[in-house]
């Protein structure tokens, strides 16, 4: 941790950006065209793939139906040349199971499922280059992904991380500065309520200063949901000229 | 700017009337390719001759994390290759070479089915013909990649993320590890011998002082599809389900056949066989050709190209 200024005394962090300051987010939706939905997104240097399937029938056994209800079923994989390190399995080690389970727990907060009852939803996120905020990263890239889908929705569920240095709350932590051991949050909101899909916070963090913390991420999580309604906003328009409307 | 032949959407139009691309031309535009030939009566359905493939686009330089990564999109198929180049200990019975490590990850983006486990079989097989066509000593230069013998080699591991699934995995797969290979950048080391006798890597400073591999000798597979009393290039997934019986060609630039290999539940004819095998090569020779073009196209462009990945 030594040499490694994350905030500079000029209010700086180590790429350049300001305490609440997000990275550069570009999305496109509808890439692949065989899924249901599909989406893109990249944040700063991560860059995350989610592909939708569904609603359709069970796979596997019929005894997992739920009879009122649609079951939402996520999986988190990291391609093996996405970290510095090269990783030797994708998925199915803990790290991606735990995040399938955080996946799903904020789409079934998110996804009107009553309207489908005894189907299931695939949500397959794909992480390409991971350089910070992954799980913020699939969650906006799946949100898209579903709504490129066509699958109904309470909200957005947009979501940020962040952390806290030298009294400071930053925003969208990138891989240095999450490596650099201080506390981490990562939220899921939706932004028209208010309303908090997941809350994780890792390492040690003093109560009064979670309040600011949780601040700035919800900030800058609205602030997501300002980029990625544009996108869809822009996709709609683009796919009603190529109908010709 | 899109490409000219971004028509990715299936399926296009028999348009080789008035209007459409004039036959005989290998369409080179910016990324993407187009291996055209006068078409006879037989077309297919979406109006292709038999040796004709679809409109591939190739981008290098996708993921910054790796040594060399490539992606690829021909027709509906989608293919993501990341080369990173490690440093380990040559192999007992070749001690003055390094070597590839290959590994394919059929992502459930692709399809449901292979989520979990569900995409180990696919990509295990997929995994060991690639080891099998660069199974010989002329398609990379194993020497090179050698830094100080029996200690420390260059290991290149290759992954393959297969994104969508859209017919002819084989021939995708191939030609973006070519392309991905081209793209691998290895840092340039130094074996300094101290005094004592032992030895240190050192690296260079400079980032951007790297090796470039050559892959003039690197094969490419084309997979021909037995349908009915014909064989086509590229099929699509509904002409695959229509197939009984393939033949996977691992042909290089130079026209040399590296790998042969049948699959399919059905049988062939020795005679298909060697025809299938002269349209391999015939074919293998003009993708080559234009993959090369479009590579060395790219790459004249400098490091100051638009890049555009999964945005364009």
């Amino acid at each position: 941790m030594a040499g490694l200024e994350l905030l500079s005394d000029q209010g700086y962090r180590v790429d350049g950006r300001r305490a609440g300051e997000l990275r550069k987010i570009q999305a496109r939706m509808g890439v692949f065209a065989q899924a249901d939905g599909s989406a893109y997104i990249e944040q700063g240097n991560t860059k995350a793939l989610a592909v939708v399937y569904g609603p359709h029938e069970i796979r596997g056994s019929r005894a997992r139906a739920l009879p009122d209800r649609a079951l939402v079923n996520c999986q988190y994989s990291s391609a093996t040349f996405s970290t510095g390190e090269r990783k030797r399995r994708p998925h199915g080690d803990r790290k991606s199971c735990e995040m399938g389970l955080h996946l799903r727990q904020t789409f079934e907060a998110a996804i009107l499922t009553q309207l489908h009852p005894r189907s299931q939803i695939d949500i397959y996120v794909q992480v390409l280059q991971a350089d910070g905020g992954t799980y913020a990263a699939c969650v906006n890239a799946a949100t898209l992904a579903v709504l490129d889908a066509g699958i109904p929705m309470r909200d957005f569920v947009c979501a940020c991380s962040a952390g806290f240095v030298d009294g400071t709350a930053l925003a969208d932590l990138s891989h240095v500065e999450e490596a650099a051991g201080g506390p981490q949050l990562a939220l899921a909101l939706l932004p028209a309520s208010g309303q908090i899909a997941l809350l994780e916070m890792d390492a040690r963090l003093h109560e009064d200063h979670l309040e600011q913390v949780l601040e700035a991420a919800a900030r800058a999580s609205r602030d997501v949901h300002t980029v990625l309604d544009r996108v869809v906003r822009q996709h709609v328009q683009e796919a009603s000229v190529l109908l010709g409307d | 700017m899109r490409p000219a032949c971004a028509a990715l959407k299936p399926p296009v139009q028999a348009s080789l009337g008035p209007g459409g691309e004039h036959p005989f031309k290998t369409v080179c535009v910016l990324g993407s390719f187009r291996v055209y030939k006068v078409p006879s009566s037989d077309l297919r359905v979406d109006g292709r001759g038999c040796d004709d493939y679809r409109c591939v686009e190739v981008e290098t330089d996708v993921v910054s994390n790796t040594s060399g990564s490539a992606r690829v999109k021909l027709g509906h198929t989608d293919i993501l290759v990341g080369v990173k180049a490690e440093m380990g200990t040559p192999k007992l019975e070749k001690p003055n070479e390094g070597y590839l490590e290959f590994f394919v990850d059929c992502s459930a983006s692709a399809a449901p089915e292979f989520e979990g486990r569900g995409g180990d079989d696919l990509g295990t097989e997929i995994a060991n013909t690639l080891y099998r066509i660069f199974n010989n000593k002329s398609s990379i230069d194993l020497k090179s990649l050698c830094i100080s013998p029996r200690e420390h080699c260059w290991v290149l591991y290759v992954d393959v993320l297969l994104l969508e699934c859209g017919g002819n995995l084989f021939d995708a797969i191939s030609i973006a590890v070519k392309a991905a290979l081209f793209n691998t950048r290895i840092p340039r080391v130094r074996v300094l011998e101290d005094e004592e006798g032992s030895k240190d890597i050192e690296l260079s400073d400079d980032p951007y002082d790297c090796v470039q591999l050559s892959v003039e000798n690197v094969p490419c597979i084309v997979t021909l599809c037995k349908i009915g009393y014909r064989h086509v290039v590229d099929a699509t997934l509904q002409e695959e389900a229509c197939s009984l019986a393939s033949l996977l060609v691992s042909v290089t630039s130079k026209g040399v056949v590296t790998c042969v290999r049948k699959v399919g539940k059905g049988s062939l004819d020795p005679e298909s066989i060697f025809e299938m095998l002269e349209t391999g090569k015939r074919v293998g020779k003009v993708l080559h050709a234009s993959l090369q073009s479009i590579l060395h196209k790219e790459e004249s462009l400098g490091p100051k190209r638009q890049k555009v990945g999964f945005l364009g």
